[in-house]
């Protein structure tokens, strides 16, 4: 069987997920499958189909199961929105309709190869980092639970973060690729440690430099353990040096440790993750209200869940009982509706992508297309980490979202450019694999 | 560079574990401890969201419902008859919690109910409505006993002696229970000193007065040390516990049996039997009328009191050195008990010895109308054989034909009874006046008790009998 056709296959349990758990949601509101309902879902599949068709024309060699995987996300996330506001599930599926147009545009333009953005680098490097400035510019900047994660420009809100996510991995991959080569050399011992050159050295203190101020100027310390750990993990695989992956760790825990004593907001923030249950942290504003009530969400939804649609949000009297249900805390959503097992479930077709990511990387020849790769899913996996970590108190809670499922434009447009970057690195491995040039 | 990102991979593996662990510790270990958590109000935001069931009287008459209150929940309504029972309903509200029936049936009430209920309610999509309660409570009978205590303070429970089940339990002063939901009407029913919200039928422990030899005659007849027709001389005063003990007025009755002792509540002789049956045997059959713990009444525990001796607020055996129990024998000492366990008393007699556990509720009916629990009679325990049953009923019967009883006498059915009149402060002439008793004697319908609280100069045959006989009435129409 053609990959193609094992990726149309592989849209059919995205198909029936999306088909039951609108049927779930309508039983439990006791509504009619109205016509209107119904082509919700249609109107969604076709929209895969279509991309189906972009990437069986395009990308004929590419991984069959990364399109089908991310679907499956795509269509549960939009259950989950629809279960909890039926205008965030329409204004979503809208958003999927524009994702899908820049995943379309991006397999298009880089057919030829990907490696064209090696030239670019640079200038996709400075957008990056000023995506990420952005939302500290005032007049247009957002702060949301103290931290400077969005933009608002009219009445379209935007994380700039999602987007700068992808530069940045672009530079890097380009980046090291120059210069794994130099880092690799002339490396002294100290304490039995292999040790880099100090000059080398620089660029990692650069970037570990760049984190930091990322701590401190966006005040998030998930996005920033999310783009260093992207680069930890880079730099490893260029260098194959684990000192690299264990200094960098070592300055990344220290200075998370100098802010969080010192800056006010992340102090707070860490505050709240060590002790949610204190009175005082509970009732203040921006305090461990949401945490706890992300956990209290969890605790009602046990091994099994309550079922779609049965989950406590709001408040009898209006008002939410759980904040950020369709942004940040849509994890406690899921498993307080489909419990222990359903959450399972999703970080299960995470981890799927995440060994398809990490699969086309290990497939790929060249370079900076490996190192492309693995940043992609690196990052990925890191921001599944960093939003699930935070929503189950394993690290402190952070504003970002979780991919394909949290509602947000943003987020969508951007990891469907992850996806398409993917995609693209893979057909050309595949193809030089079949000897296919 | 393949191997450093299976590497990776293993690290992303090892994070993804630690994700389903805290997931795991949440959502399983920790997630009773969660719950439990009272800054966690999903609980609370729960039961708004069931339609409670409906609370009915024995005909049918609806006392309580549940009504929409918008954004799916709903508020419970307490109808204009559910003031003739406003402390056997109790109530169930978010701030105030529940009491009453509504606690104590709450699981029925709020459909939590039947493990397989839950499994096709999980299906469904959770329950959305609680069970019916049907009370075993006569409208009539309430309506009886409110009109013969006329605004007393006091308190009337009837009990069907063969099944157990209340058919009157009054209390008074009542309240409105829908007054009591409203935070600005709640408050002065909370501060009344007459304690409105307090069950005097379950919750008050008064001195029984002489209704309590009925519990010794018990034990002198069943234990086999005396027979109705005992001698024992009741001259005036009588040295009881090393201290003088006197009749009611003064009066010296000479040598007489215990028929006649218990037709004009002699209490000396009843006091000399105690002592001569000691403390063994009176706590024996005090326990087997359920003296000294909570009755098994479906009724919240703390709602209950136990009845018996008291000292210093707390319970005391039977046989302890504190006990005078001369004068226990005749309902005096440091005893304190309720209606609903003198009416008890009268019930085991009036069934042949035999106590039924007692029960409010008749039935639970699911919301399709079938019967969940039918609620069957259940006996308690065996306190006396069915001749001492007899004997007594014979010597109770003499009470109320040509004793201090006569009050309650019914036209053409013969009642057997006990009057009972404790002294409360003796130079103010504050009273307790008592009755229980049971009618038809020779196969009998109900047992009840009456009291009423600090009666000035009441006596249990005067003011007390009348009552009893009232609600009889009612209850063998």
């Amino acid at each position: 069987m053609t990959e193609r056709n094992r990726e149309l296959l592989g849209l059919i349990p995205a198909a029936l997920l999306v088909t039951a758990g609108f049927a779930a949601v309508f039983v439990q509101r006791d509504d009619v499958l109205t016509d209107v309902s119904l082509t919700y879902g249609g109107i969604f599949l076709g929209l895969c189909f279509v991309a189906h068709l972009i990437v069986r024309v395009t990308l004929p060699h590419a991984d069959p199961y990364l399109f089908p995987l991310v679907a499956t996300l795509a269509c549960f996330g939009l259950v989950i929105l629809y279960r909890l506001d039926e205008d965030l599930a329409r204004e979503q599926a809208q958003w999927f309709v524009v994702g899908l147009l820049v995943f379309a545009a991006t397999i298009i333009s880089l057919r030829r190869d990907v490696r064209v953005l090696e030239r670019y680098r640079y200038v996709i490097a400075t957008a990056g980092i000023l995506m990420l400035l952005l939302p500290r510019v005032p007049g247009i900047g957002e702060q949301v639970n103290g931290a400077y994660l969005g933009i608002g420009i009219g009445p379209i809100s935007f994380q700039p973060a999602e987007l700068a996510k992808i530069a940045i991995v672009i530079f890097l991959a380009s980046y090291l690729r120059d210069t794994r080569q130099v880092l690799v050399q002339g490396s002294h011992r100290i304490l039995g440690v292999p040790l880099p050159p100090l000059k080398h050295l620089g660029p990692l203190l650069v970037v570990w430099g760049a984190a930091m101020v990322l701590l401190v100027f966006i005040r998030d310390l998930g996005s920033s353990l999310m783009f260093f750990g992207a680069f930890l993990a880079l730099i490893y695989v260029a260098t194959n040096r684990l000192s690299f992956a264990v200094i960098g760790l070592a300055l990344f825990a220290l200075g998370t440790w100098f802010f969080a004593s010192t800056v006010g907001h992340v102090q707070d923030r860490v505050d709240v993750w060590l002790h949610p249950f204190d009175d005082k942290l509970y009732d203040a504003p921006g305090g461990s209200y949401q945490m706890l009530q992300s956990l209290f969400a969890q605790g009602d939804g046990g091994l099994f869940g309550r079922g779609f649609g049965e989950a406590i949000i709001n408040l009898p009297g209006g008002g939410t009982l759980l904040p950020a249900a369709h942004t940040d805390l849509i994890y406690a959503v899921i498993v307080n509706e489909l419990g222990l097992v359903g959450a399972c479930g999703v970080l299960l077709v995470y981890l799927l992508i995440v060994e398809r990511g990490f699969r086309v990387a290990t497939l790929s020849s060249d370079s900076f297309s490996k190192l492309l790769a693995t940043g992609l899913t690196a990052v990925f996996a890191l921001q599944v980490f960093v939003i699930v970590g935070g929503v189950t108190k394993l690290i402190p809670l952070t504003g970002v979202t979780l991919p394909f499922v949290s509602y947000g434009g943003s987020s969508i447009v951007a990891n469907f450019v992850l996806l398409a970057l993917l995609l693209l690195v893979s057909d050309r491995a595949r193809r030089e694999v079949k000897g296919l040039r | 560079m393949n191997a450093p990102i299976s590497r990776l991979f293993a690290v992303v593996l090892l994070l993804f574990a630690a994700l389903v662990a805290f997931t795991s510790r949440w959502a399983v270990f920790d997630a009773e401890a969660l719950r439990d958590n009272p800054k966690n109000r999903r609980g609370l935001i729960e039961e708004l969201r069931v339609k409670r069931g409906t609370i009915r009287a024995a005909d049918g008459t609806l006392l309580a419902r549940s009504e929409p209150a918008g954004a799916g929940t709903y508020r419970r309504v307490y109808t204009e008859a559910a003031k003739l029972l406003p402390h056997v309903i109790g109530f169930s509200d978010v701030d105030l919690g529940r009491a009453g029936i509504e606690r104590s049936r709450n699981d029925e009430l709020s459909g939590n109910a039947g493990e397989l209920d839950d499994l096709v309610d999980q299906f469904r999509g959770g329950t959305e409505r609680g069970d019916d309660v049907r009370l075993s409570i006569d409208l009539g009978a309430q309506r009886a006993a409110l009109a013969g205590l006329n605004g007393r303070k006091g308190s009337v429970v009837a009990i069907e002696p063969a099944t157990g089940r209340v058919r009157a339990m009054v209390s008074l002063p009542g309240y409105d229970p829908q007054a009591l939901l409203r935070r600005d009407t709640r408050a002065p029913l909370d501060r009344d000193p007459d304690a409105p919200l307090l069950n005097r039928a379950t919750q008050a422990g008064y001195p029984p007065g002489s209704t309590f030899k009925v519990v010794t005659a018990t034990a002198a007849l069943d234990s086999g040390r005396f027979q109705p027709s005992s001698v024992v001389n009741g001259d005036s005063p009588k040295e009881i516990s090393g201290v003088p003990l006197a009749n009611s007025g003064g009066k010296s009755f000479g040598d007489i049996d215990l028929t006649t002792a218990l037709t004009n509540s002699v209490n000396t002789v009843w006091a000399q039997v105690a002592e001569k049956l000691g403390k063994g045997t009176m706590s024996d059959y005090m326990r087997r009328y359920g003296f000294n713990s909570d009755p098994p009444l479906d009724y919240p525990r703390d709602q209950i009191f136990a009845s018996g001796e008291y000292r210093d607020g707390a319970l005391l055996p039977p046989t302890s050195r504190f006990v005078d129990v001369g004068r226990m024998g005749i309902g005096q000492d440091k005893l304190r008990v309720t209606p609903l366990q003198m009416a008890m008393v009268a019930a085991a007699v009036a069934n042949g010895g035999e106590l039924m556990r007692p029960t409010l509720t008749r039935s639970v009916v699911d919301p399709d109308g079938r019967v969940v629990d039918s609620v069957d009679p259940e006996r308690e325990r065996r306190v006396m054989s069915e001749a001492t049953a007899q004997n007594l009923t014979r010597m109770m019967e003499n009470v109320v034909r040509e004793g201090t009883g006569t009050a309650a006498a019914l036209q053409g059915i013969d009642v057997a009874g006990k009057t009972g009149t404790a002294e409360i402060v003796r130079d103010q002439d504050i009273n307790q006046p008592w009755f229980i008793g049971f009618a038809p004697s020779a196969s009998p319908k109900i047992a009840v008790a009456v009291t009423i609280e600090r009666s000035q100069g009441g006596q249990g045959g005067t003011e007390a009998a009348p009552i009893a006989k009232q609600v009889m009435e009612e209850l063998l129409r």
